[in-house]
């Protein structure tokens, strides 16, 4: 994007005069600034890895030590084999409803883009009005009744919806406002000239979604999917309100049960268990940081 | 021409029916998941409903809301939530526009404090609620430790009522990363020629800041303002992790409430009638919010 000339006081001077560039003083003034403010960012980082390595008599010695004495790493094999932290198989309850998440929301959520994008059909912009509204109102608004309408599912059907992963998952599969906005916003650039050769050539408009569009709004569908499996691995009260017993548990209530029954004693066994709840989310960030970046920036400006 | 045609007569109800095709799970899902709760949200609140017994929901008029009146937790979490709001919002947004002027500033390493900022944002809020738990744990946690350091002893972060509060709203302020990254994108957004032709007039940094930034970057803050309100009314993970809302209700939040009457109480229709009070102040500080923006945002020949 910016070619950079090589960087001599000369050219930057040059160029300060010409493009009006900020004067030298106030970088200097803001880079001793994010040096101070980034120190402060990282320190909680650092303080959770420092503990995570310490043995539990040196978390509680005074004054406490960054770099611990003793380097006890084999505290993420204990934090993962707790009687009350069963680490492999809260990940794999984490996984089995983020995964149906995923798939659930970028399924549904393109199909109903596709309809609002690129189908006009009367009515749509009512609905799609209705739907843009609906993302103003939050869970817990929904909460009581939502429990108590699964409920009710369980006991006409016989399958049970309380007490297993369904109502963290199923509701999924019917879209959400906010991803349909998103890809619609997408499609909307795809040019129409696509669909319609496509159509002459006697293409149905789902061979049309799935050959021509898909494909093409990868990027978009990805950063659904991204925040779809994020929301599942960070939710909280969700399993916290359908999930009954420990064993169904996903990493965050786990992780939360772990502290609350240890009293806050083993803090270097914690620190290790919050650090690999944390881990999944920061590797996957450093493997598709443009898609992270990309998605955050067009969900909060483009609209 | 003729392809418009058609498609305004002759094929206008297979468009209609292939549309509506298209779109029916979220119609479904609407129906279901959003207007059936709400609905049974409205009949329950005038309802007395304990789950537990068989006969199910007994009609008692407007008894709950009545009760709400002059239901003193009812108040407290309400106080606490727009306390957290009034203070918490303003600071984020404050916080987070000036880092991303900062992070938009051509300085050696960007990149690397770009990530930095971000990073912790992207930590799950349970696991973010255990690391501050143990930052601000008393005498051992690294805040009492640095202060102790300058000849200060902590009080106890969040084991006082007059601290407990403030500590949460400090600590979410590490989460800002992402509020920022939306403000860094907003800000390539302004035009180059904005600022040359600023300076050119003379202007100071401060005044380009007040007069060009500012006002092109509205509707962003704008944006951010709308979510960063919607989401206080929905804290609850964080002081149910660290502080089970106390001490003494200190840091009780409105859906705290809401849960605990639903979920621990067996009070399902004074929780949905919780909800819906939630759901007024909501869309009436949305409101607010958009009608006041007529004056402040600035949309860039939209």
């Amino acid at each position: 994007m910016d070619a950079r000339p090589p960087m001599t006081t000369a050219n930057l001077d040059s160029r300060r005069a010409i493009s009006g560039a900020r004067p030298r003083p106030s970088r200097w003034v803001g880079f001793a600034a994010l040096v101070l403010i980034c120190t402060g960012f990282m320190a909680p980082i650092i303080w959770m890895l420092s503990t995570s390595l310490k043995t539990t008599e040196s978390t509680t010695e005074y004054p406490p030590r960054i770099i611990p004495q003793e380097i006890h790493p084999i505290n993420f094999i204990n934090a993962m084999h707790q009687q009350n932290f069963d680490f492999p198989l809260f990940a794999r309850n984490t996984l089995i409803i983020a995964v149906l998440t995923v798939i659930g929301t970028t399924i549904s959520s393109a199909l109903v883009a596709y309809g609002f994008a690129k189908i006009k059909f009367r009515g749509r912009g009512l609905l799609f009005g209705i739907m843009l509204s609906t993302m103003m109102i939050p869970f817990p608004v929904l909460m009581v009744t939502l429990f108590i309408i699964f409920r009710y599912l369980g006991e006409y059907t016989g399958i049970p919806f309380n007490g297993t992963f369904k109502p963290l998952w199923v509701p999924a599969f019917f879209g959400s406002a906010f991803n349909i906005f998103l890809l619609r916003q997408f499609f909307m650039t795809i040019p129409d000239e696509l669909s319609e050769a496509a159509r002459i050539d006697g293409c149905s408009e789902l061979g049309i979604f799935f050959r021509i569009i898909v494909p093409l709004a990868r990027p978009a569908l990805s950063v659904v999917a991204l925040f779809a499996f994020m929301g599942a691995w960070n939710d909280f009260m969700g399993p916290l309100i359908y999930l009954h017993s420990p064993r169904q548990y996903p990493l965050s209530l786990g992780l939360q049960t772990f502290q609350s029954q240890h009293g806050g004693t083993e803090w270097n066994l914690l620190m290790a268990a919050s650090l690999i709840v944390i881990a999944p989310v920061i590797i996957l960030f450093f493997l598709i940081q443009r898609t992270f970046i990309e998605g955050i920036a067009t969900t909060g400006i483009k609209g | 021409m003729a392809n418009k045609l058609q498609a305004s007569s002759g094929a206008s109800s297979r468009q209609n029916i292939k549309g509506y095709a298209f779109i029916s799970p979220w119609i479904l899902g609407f129906i279901a998941f959003l207007l059936l709760p709400i609905a049974m949200s409205i009949y329950y609140s005038f309802c007395d409903f304990n789950p537990l017994v068989k006969s199910g929901p007994l009609f008692i008029g407007t008894a709950n809301f009545q009760d709400l009146a002059h239901d003193p937790i009812f108040w407290k979490a309400l106080r606490n939530t727009f306390w957290y709001a009034a203070i918490a919002v303003p600071s984020s947004l404050v916080v987070s526009l000036g880092l991303a002027l900062l992070l938009n500033m051509r300085i050696p390493g960007q990149p690397v404090f770009r990530t930095i900022i971000f990073l912790p944002s992207l930590v799950p809020t349970i696991a973010s609620a255990m690391l501050w738990l143990w930052i601000y744990n008393s005498r051992y946690g690294l805040l009492d430790a640095m202060l102790d350091r300058i000849g200060i002893t902590g009080p106890g972060w969040l084991t006082t009522t007059e601290w407990a509060m403030p500590s949460l709203m400090f600590m979410s302020l590490w989460g800002v990363g992402y509020t920022v990254v939306i403000f860094i994108a907003g800000l390539q957004d302004v035009p180059r020629e904005l600022y040359e032709s600023a300076e050119i007039d003379g202007a100071s940094s401060i005044r380009r800041l007040w007069h060009v930034t500012l006002p092109l970057l509205s509707p962003v803050i704008f944006f951010n303002l709308i979510m960063a309100i919607i989401g206080t009314f929905q804290v609850f993970a964080t002081p149910y992790a660290m502080t089970q809302g106390g001490p003494d209700r200190a840091t009780y939040f409105y859906t705290y409430y809401i849960f605990d009457n639903a979920f621990t109480n067996n009070k399902m229709g004074y929780a949905c009638a919780l909800g819906l009070i939630q759901l007024v102040i909501i869309l009436a500080l949305t409101g607010i919010a958009t009608w006041s923006s007529k004056r402040w945002v600035h949309y860039q020949g939209r």
